[in-house]
């Protein structure tokens, strides 16, 4: 495969510049255009619902790079415009403002979209939240909230209970789990959550379903849980999980199914790749489809589809990560930690709050996990048995 | 090259030290990046490159007019 002229990316946030960055990086000299679907330069979206939404930092401290590192880059960067449609076998891209851009390689790091509530559109105090001026918004409306509807007891809903509560403003947290993120940590470590979120004021009241959105003149006053039971609000979060952007490739003659699905080397077809959120590709270790929704993998993988552009003949196997920020805890996740494993703590002290945990499935380590002990959580990665890591888990 | 690193940023994934154990180590209590080397030899260039350009909070930063 000979190296290409011409690449375009197509999404502009931490996977799509990762990518420009390592192609440069890596010595690839042709052009590069970068496409992103928002008017903003690439930002971190991690901090939107810590630092960004409790307004400890500006919205210009999220810019992952000055305006002198971008035009380093040498690439050209076409903002608010969004992809709508995919060529694959021309690879090209046509845009909602009718560009038609054609290259020899796309690389595909289009992210997610929140997922919503029926009759969620149209109702005043209705949030989501996964870019900056969806946290703009949400950040001007709290002002003003007296309560605070959190829908999601994941990693984000987690995340904006937290930062809200820290901003004084009365908070419920509603979701079908039996504790924050127990799907996720396990009874133990989930435990714990609930106990911190109920100890710094948030109402927890999980264990329903959330069916929908009550309203009245246009403006959102409680949310419905499949108990019956309503919960009043003047201000809704709806974050209970994101679905991969990809309708935009409807009809481009690609697979799509949960994202876009590539092989072991992040190849969808013939000089199409993907990288972040949005690839579902092969991990030839597991042997498993895998698609991640975190940071850190959306660096990486765009710097594996960048090798890959440039001729790397090497699978993309990395052990999950991710860290989240709630209150004062600060943890940190190597591998993947199913809720059924055996818990040991090896370090630390669960009553501290600051431990690292070990889960085994069938004596084997999948997981590492540290409660405000990154560093001696991160040095204990080695323990983690890659075969096993998803072994009967999620895919 | 002179390297920056911003501990407001860091978020403590360790994924510099992992990469250029020379130049990034982590504090014991709570993980936020140290600089070891600030003006690291020419060799540890391409790596510490790559860990400014895949830290997940952003918080390295290189200058080359060194």
């Amino acid at each position: 495969m000979s190296v290409p002229d011409e690449v375009l990316v197509v999404g502009a946030s931490a996977a799509g510049l990762s990518a420009v960055e390592a192609l440069r990086r890596k010595g690839y000299q042709g052009r590069l255009t970068l496409l992103g679907a928002e008017p903003h330069p690439p930002y971190d979206r991690p901090p939107l619902s810590k630092q960004v939404l409790s307004g400890d930092w500006s919205p210009e401290r999220v810019r992952l790079r000055q305006p002198d590192a971008l035009s380093f880059l040498d690439t050209t960067f076409i903002l608010g415009d969004p992809a709508v449609g995919l060529d694959a076998a021309a690879r090209t891209v046509h845009t909602a403002a009718g560009r038609v851009l054609t290259a020899d390689a796309v690389v595909v790091a289009t992210g997610l979209r929140p997922r919503t509530l029926p009759g969620q559109d149209g109702l005043a105090g209705v949030h989501v939240l996964r870019t900056l001026d969806d946290a703009m918004a949400l950040r001007a409306d709290l002002r003003s909230c007296s309560r605070l509807v959190v829908v999601g007891d994941g990693v984000l809903g987690a995340e904006i209970a937290a930062t809200a509560r820290g901003m004084g403003v009365a908070v419920t947290m509603a979701g079908p789990q039996p504790a924050p993120l127990a799907m996720q940590f396990g009874p133990l470590v989930a435990g714990l959550l609930a106990e911190l979120h109920t100890e710094r004021g948030v109402e927890l009241r999980l264990g329903a379903a959330v069916v929908g959105l009550a309203g009245e003149h246009g403006r959102v006053t409680g949310v419905r849980l499949s108990s019956g039971d309503v919960l009043p609000a003047d201000v809704v979060v709806v974050a209970f999980g994101a679905a991969p952007a990809t309708e935009w490739l409807a009809g481009s003659g690609l697979r799509v199914d949960n994202g876009l699905v590539c092989d072991s080397r992040c190849r969808a077809a013939d000089g199409i790749y993907a990288a972040g959120d949005v690839a579902h590709w092969h991990h030839e270790q597991l042997d498993a489809l895998l698609r991640l929704e975190n940071r850190t993998n959306a660096t990486e993988q765009a710097v594996a589809v960048a090798g890959a552009i440039l001729g790397d003949d090497r699978p993309y196997t990395p052990a999950p990560y991710f860290w989240t920020d709630q209150f004062d805890a600060r943890l940190h996740v190597h591998g993947t930690l199913f809720p059924d494993a055996e818990v040991s703590i090896v370090e630390g002290d669960v009553a501290e709050r600051r431990f690292v945990a070990i889960y085994r499935r069938d004596g084997k380590v999948t997981g590492v996990l540290g409660w405000n002990m990154p560093k001696q959580a991160r040095l204990r990665r080695q323990e983690l048995v890659a075969t096993s890591m998803l072994v009967g888990g999620k895919s | 090259m002179k390297v920056f690193v911003d501990q407001d940023k860091c978020c403590g994934a360790g994924t510099c030290v992992m990469l250029a154990p020379d130049v990034f180590d982590q504090r014991d209590e709570d993980g936020i990046v140290v600089l070891l080397d600030g003006q690291p030899s020419e060799g540890l260039h391409p790596i510490v490159r790559e860990a400014a350009n895949v830290c997940p909070a952003g918080a390295i930063t290189v200058s080359d007019n060194a």
